[in-house]
Order: C-alpha cells, then structure tokens, then sequence
C-alpha cells in the first residue's frame, strides 16, 4: 500500500520488499482531511506530514502531535510522508506510533467487510507489523486532545535520523520508542524496567536504557 | 505530467522511479542520484511547488503534476536564479554533486521562510549531505539568497494566519538585513 512512500520506497529500492502488487492510494479522493472529532484531531490517510506540522488545529488540539511531526526526518521528506504511514509501517524507532501509545489514540481500518477501530494498545504487534490485515486499509488515525503537561524526547545521532531511543510524555503517561520491538507503555520511576533493547553500531543495549533513564527525568522534571 | 512548464507523457513502465525518468527518458541530468533511499537529497525536485525527493516517487505518481527540476529554475540560461546566483557569490559548492538537491531544497525553505532564522537554515538543509563544503558556505548562502529572494518576495504577513508566523516575523527582523557576510 503507497501513501506518502517515505519508508516503503526505499524498501522497494533496496529489494528488500518484494511486493507482487502495490497500490497507489494518491489519487484517492477525500482522504487527506486533518479534522476535529471526540475532542481530539483525525488524521487521515493522505494528509501528509508536513499539514500536520502546520495545522493549526493540530497545533490546539494536540499540540504534542505537532512537537511529534518536526522530529520525523526533515521536511522535505514531511512534504510527502504521512502520519498514518508512519503508524501502519510501524518503525520500532519511529515516533508517532509512541504518541499514538502514550496518548491512548486508535486507527480506524477499512475493507470491504466494513470499517473497524483498533485501538493502539491492540494495533503493534512486532517490528514492522500491525494487526491491520492485508485486506485493510488504514484510513485515520485519531490523536486524544494532548494533557498537560507533554513532552517528546529523543536522542540520535545526527538530525533527522532514526532515533536511538525516545520517550513521549503525556500527563502521567509514557511511552518508549526505539528500545523494543514496538512502542511500549512504561512506569516514570524505573522506565527501563524489563526491557531488552537490541545493540549495534550505533547503541549498545545499555546505552539505549541509559538514555531512556535519562530522558524519562528530563521528560517528567518539566 | 508537466516537467519545467513542458508537457511530456507519464513513462509506460511503472516501476520507474521519478529520479530515473527525469535523467534516462528526459535527459535532464542535473537532477542527481545519491543513495537512492531519501537521506543524501541530491535528487530533490520541487513537485507543485514544493520540494520532494525524486528517488523516493514513482514517475507515474507525478502524472497530472508540475515537476521543477534544476534545470527549470533559470530557463533560457541567461540569468541565474536568486539562489543559484548565491551559491555562486558564497562559494557554496565544490564539487557540484550535492548541489542540485540542495539548491532546490533551499528554494522551498525560503518559499516556507522568506526571511528565515539561524535555526531555519540549519534546519532546511539539514536533509543534504555534502561532504565538501562543511557547510559554512552553504549556511551563507542560505542567508545571501533570502536578501536577493527579498525584492521580490511580498510581505511575509499574507502567507497566512498560522501561529508560528508573528515569531518568524520577529525573530528575522535583524536577520536578512543585518548579519549576512
């Protein structure tokens, strides 16, 4: 499925996918509205990136969505990436799939039986995979209004990289990215209870829960 | 779709990638090919306007748009453009590889912000790798192409009523004008 095609083309460039079939959604009308819905911003498929960070809505409702979007890549790949991509292609790195965690939203997926809500405690179920099925498209992404206070924190080693781990705070809540095979909710006073990240040449495994240690304080100090 | 104002039909094979059409099937080779996965920049082309990465699109994806490549931002030849015309006086290129991607990118930054900040630089350039310059040159012609761009660029205040312009406003006040080289 090529929505905004930030992280599935060069997958198609590297070979590393294979599709037999790809479907271009682009020309799909009407879905590319960022609107208010439940007191909260619905972000649909082909919104891109780039209108999140200057929605104004955005920027009332959920202001933690638009802190967010400005730590993905750079703009000139926000100009075409979408949200909802990034929640579907389910990066363990990638950050709106912790904000979508750690503010408790939901993705609405479509198909022709119907149209059903996961919500995303439900929808990562490991690296680079969802519980959307195949026959599903994910049409909207819905972000709760942001508690106070909020924060996203991440640390890598050059702008705009993946980060190397990450922290989003909403109100009481945390989630962490980056150290597990998906976003995962955790407790502010031992955040890196549990966890196992992966090392490699950029991280070990204990850099990683050091740096989660250390932006959970900063995070939860503000 | 439509390259540099010329109408040319969409490539008959669709797994052709927009960065390859525009240099194998239309010649215009000042589009460069870097690391074909979205970091390098250099194959970046304004697509309606906005610059995007040409190695991350499908040519037929660009059917019914207005592609911009280098090669269109100075048609004829005779006269650079504004931010062409700054990486030469800034010496903000070396070898050249980068540059197209770069020159594009910093057409839409300072379509975005006219009057851009430090900050604003860095960041609109942060998606180009060149491996030349060290980046001072570039960051200076940034800054020297927002004070050409500025004659014929209106008013920031039109672009609209989002938030974030009363502190672009207030924050480039001494810039364009004060601190370039």
């Amino acid at each position: 499925m090529l929505a905004g095609g930030q992280s599935l083309m060069p997958l198609l460039n590297f070979r590393l996918a294979r599709p037999s079939h790809l479907v271009d959604i682009n020309r799909v009308g009407g879905l590319d509205r960022i609107y208010e819905r439940d007191g909260g911003v619905a972000v649909q498929a082909l919104a891109r990136q780039a209108a999140v960070e200057d929605s104004e809505l955005v920027a009332r409702a959920c202001p933690l969505l638009s802190a967010a979007v400005r730590l993905v890549a750079h703009r000139v790949i926000r100009n075409r990436g979408t949200v909802c991509g990034s929640i579907a292609h389910s990066d363990p790195a990638s950050e709106l799939p912790a904000v979508l965690l750690a503010l408790g939203g939901h993705v609405v997926a479509r198909s022709k039986r119907g149209e059903r809500r996961i919500e995303a405690g439900e929808l990562f179920a490991g690296v680079f995979e969802t519980s959307i099925a195949p026959d599903e498209l994910l049409v909207e992404a819905w972000f709760p209004k942001s508690p106070k206070p909020f924060a996203i924190l991440e640390e890598s080693r050059r702008h705009g990289d993946f980060a190397l781990a990450g922290v989003v705070r909403a109100g009481d809540r945390l989630a962490l990215f980056g150290v597990a095979p998906t976003p995962v909710l955790a407790g502010a006073k031992d955040p890196a209870r549990g966890l196992q990240p992966s090392g490699d040449l950029e991280a070990t495994p204990e850099f990683r829960l050091h740096l989660v240690r250390v932006l959970t304080d900063k995070a939860f100090a503000a | 779709m439509k390259v540099n104002g010329f109408a040319h039909p969409a490539p008959s094979d669709p797994r052709r990638l927009l960065s390859d059409h525009l240099r194998h099937d239309l010649g215009l080779t000042g589009t460069h090919v870097g690391c074909e996965h979205g970091v390098c920049g250099c194959c970046t082309v304004l697509l309606d306007g906005a610059p995007v990465r040409s190695c991350l699109m499908l040519a037929v994806q660009a059917e019914g748009h207005d592609v911009t490549t280098i090669e269109g931002l100075a048609p004829g030849g005779s006269q650079l453009h504004p931010v062409q015309q700054a990486f030469h006086e800034c010496h903000g290129l070396q070898c050249g590889f980068c540059t197209p991607g770069f020159v594009m990118s910093v057409v839409g930054l300072l379509a975005q912000h006219p009057h851009p900040t430090e900050e604003q630089v860095d960041e609109g350039i942060a998606g180009n790798l060149c491996r030349c310059t060290g980046y001072a040159s570039i960051r200076r012609a940034v800054t020297r192409a927002a004070v050409l761009l500025a004659p014929l660029t209106p008013d920031p205040s039109p672009l609209g009523g989002e938030g974030a312009n009363p502190a672009d406003r207030s924050s480039s006040g001494g810039e364009g004008a004060g601190t370039s080289p």
